[in-house]
């Protein structure tokens, strides 16, 4: 009996194949039968609460709400950590373009890893979207026909910031950078922003990565008369000077605390005491509109936690991508990348945005406070509008670009 | 002279009090550490990770439980060094007739393990702690404002350091304990149970670490990666200081504290590695350490 059912159920895979070879035959633009997206992203460091599974959640949440197929073709998801190592996230970035055949690699969190992913994605001509990485070079000096940076970049954080900050009448900073490239390229740029807007960089300090105890470079921005504490710092850096800032009362001294970048998930670990009345820059916060409401309350359900802006770019990322084969038909990575740079993006967080020559996404970018406990009215109730900044005043104009894409007039 | 080193004296202070702070954590880590190397001969790897779980243990003690921060400065480290009597009763006892670098290859896997299901269960972001009413707010001292919470930390870890010292070095058990390292069989002879004596060292040594961890969660991020940034320091102060000195750890942990604060000061860039050059040097020069034996 058990032996027929055996059978039975060979034969009917074997005829259920021969069924749908045609369909395969019919989608044959789509290559190797099935789109395969690849997130690739940070599961076990500093940034793997911002993004990680978060970010694996994000790009799962968009492909269901495209229904799990493009024309017929169904759409895989894989994802690897990193380690925040470029060597490990090229030496898989290759491994899914040859072996794998990934179509598309998404987040990327961490600008070493990006820039190496970057250089692969062309070589193997696919594509790589960037939602998670800060540095503008991935849009600059490193782009590529095949890199798109999608939600941010160090560029925009220092214009959106500095400009706002200094036309509020906090013009004298003083900076804490994290001593390597991407504290450095933060506070260089910022730096030239606040002069730009007549403001004055007074004094900075250099700080090791991964330091724990900022009390001396604490006493050190107090002792000055900077009305602005800046600081160019990431993840348990950032976290570790903001916590002891508060307990030095740097705000009680007067001085203003700016991070340049900060997540919600930092200030939701670190909770409002600490944080209140700091000022920041991000693309997104959950509570903007009732489609960010609907998508982060979505996100809070399978993950516990409202979505960083970083997860956020990740589920418009993946959007777009499918959006563009769709449209295009075929995945082949030029047509792809064009379609892509000819349709608007649109979703939860974006309107009208557009994806520039140089693969440079523009989009709104918003300027936020951190609100004190008091004006706190629920679980991640955290920040205030500030100002918003249109796209074209965020980003780096292209008559600035050291994009070999872009072409000069 | 309104200036020393390029800084006005009165910052020179400031940064020096700071170095003290940071020295007393180094001073009562190191500690740990010198404990239970002197008396066991084993490189606990697992030291950092002990101080993250005591952390922890005051988070979760105030998150679930409702135990404030004076209840778990006692309950922390008990709750550590019993893990601490698991570990070696079943681990760690098998491994003395052995090469040191087994125990040290075992302690480090420890560590790991530990690190990764803290963080796979709470992320890495941390969690907050708060700082306990009696001690919140701070001093003006004139040439620094000092946080009274920092004045306390160091307070508590001198004391804490100078009767570990005392106990070992100056008592009756202290000598028993000394006696049992250097010859076990025959302290044995003399009708004290030396296995029950060395499990208790080892405890005693890592709720040192949990007291440490229970102090710095309201200054740090309570986080599952804060112990592995602090052991490669803690080491190098031990090394520097001569492994299995008590009096070593003490001296050298709050000595290169302060040597630490002034580079902040003078040259933050090389804040970070300044105390491994010291280690660089005093191997050198003297390959025991500053207050070691050689063996």
């Amino acid at each position: 009996m058990n032996h027929y059912a055996v059978t039975a159920a060979v034969a009917a895979c074997l005829f259920a194949q021969t069924l749908s070879q045609p369909v395969l035959a019919q989608s044959a633009a789509y290559s190797d039968g099935k789109i395969k997206i690849g997130v690739l992203t940070d599961l076990s460091g500093q940034l793997s609460d911002s993004t990680g599974q978060g970010s694996i959640a994000a790009a799962q949440m968009a492909v269901e709400d495209f229904g799990g197929s493009v024309n017929g073709t169904p759409v895989e998801l894989i994802f690897a950590d990193h380690q925040n190592k470029a060597d490990v996230g090229a030496s898989t970035a290759r491994r899914w373009y040859d072996v794998d055949q990934v179509d598309a690699i998404i987040d990327v969190p961490n600008s070493a890893v990006a820039l190496a992913v970057q250089q692969i994605t062309k070589e193997k001509n696919r594509v790589a979207i960037f939602s998670s990485p800060a540095s503008s070079d991935l849009t600059g000096k490193a782009c590529t026909p095949n890199g798109i940076h999608w939600t941010y970049d160090t560029y925009a954080l220092a214009h959106v910031t500095g400009e706002a900050v200094v036309a509020s009448g906090l013009d004298s900073w003083y900076f804490l950078t994290s001593d390597y490239a991407f504290g450095h390229a933060l506070e260089r740029d910022t730096g030239a922003v606040v002069e730009s807007q007549k403001g004055k960089v007074v004094g900075s300090v250099k700080m090791p990565a991964n330091n724990a105890d900022f009390s001396s470079f604490l006493l050190q921005a107090q002792a000055s008369p900077a009305k602005v504490v800046a600081l160019a710092t990431a993840g348990a850096d950032t976290q570790n000077a903001i916590k002891q800032a508060a307990e030095f009362g740097l705000g009680q001294s007067g001085k203003n605390i700016v991070a340049l970048l900060l997540a919600i998930s930092e200030v939701h670990a670190l909770g409002l005491p600490a944080t209140q009345g700091i000022m920041l820059t991000t693309p997104f916060y959950w509570d903007m509109s009732d489609e960010t409401r609907a998508f982060s309350k979505r996100f809070f359900e399978k993950r516990k936690a409202m979505p960083t802006f970083y997860q956020a770019g990740v589920y418009g990322a993946v959007s777009h991508y499918l959006k563009a084969i769709k449209a295009a038909g075929t995945d082949a990575a030029p047509t792809v990348m064009k379609t892509m740079k000819e349709t608007p993006v649109n979703d939860f967080m974006t309107k009208n945005g557009t994806v520039r020559e140089d693969g440079r996404v523009l989009r709104d970018m918003y300027l936020f406070q951190v609100k004190t406990p008091a004006e706190s009215k629920a679980p991640w109730d955290y920040y205030k509008l500030v100002r918003s900044i249109p796209a074209e005043r965020a980003f780096r104009p292209l008559s600035e670009s050291e994009c070999p894409l872009v072409k000069k007039m | 002279m309104s200036q020393l080193l390029g800084i006005p004296p009165q910052a020179l202070f400031g940064q020096l009090l700071l170095g003290l702070i940071n020295g007393s954590f180094y001073a009562l880590l190191s500690l740990g550490l010198a404990v239970i190397f002197g008396m066991l001969n084993v490189v606990n790897m697992a030291h950092g990770a002990l101080y993250m779980v005591g952390a922890f243990v005051a988070w979760l003690l105030l998150s679930y439980a409702g135990v404030g921060y004076w209840g778990a400065l006692v309950l922390a480290p008990l709750v550590v060094g019993a893990v601490g009597l698991v570990l070696e009763r079943t681990m760690l006892r098998r491994l003395y007739k052995v090469d040191h670098l087994y125990g040290l290859l075992l302690t480090f896997g420890l560590a790991l393990i530990f690190e990764g299901a803290f963080r796979h269960q709470y992320g890495v972001s941390g969690q907050p702690y708060p700082i306990p009413d009696l001690l919140k707010g701070g001093t003006n001292l004139g040439f620094m404002y000092l946080p009274t919470y920092r004045g306390w930390v160091v307070a508590a870890s001198l004391l804490v350091c100078l009767g570990t010292w005392f106990a070992i070095e100056r008592t009756k058990l202290g000598a028993y304990l000394r006696a049992a390292t250097e010859n076990p069989t025959l302290v044995q002879a003399f009708g004290i149970n030396v296995p029950v004596m060395v499990s208790l060292t080892y405890g005693f040594g890592v709720a040192l670490a949990g007291l440490a961890g229970v102090l710095a969660a309201p200054i740090y991020q309570v986080s599952p990666l804060m112990g592995s940034n602090l052991i490669i320091v803690v080491f190098a102060v031990v090394v520097i200081g001569g492994m299995g000195s008590i009096l070593g750890a003490i001296v050298t942990g709050l000595g290169l504290g302060l040597l630490e604060g002034l580079t902040k000061v003078v040259y933050p860039e090389a804040s970070n590695i300044v105390v491994f050059v010291i280690m660089a040097v005093v191997l050198m020069m003297k390959p025991a350490g500053l207050f070691g034996r050689e063996r």
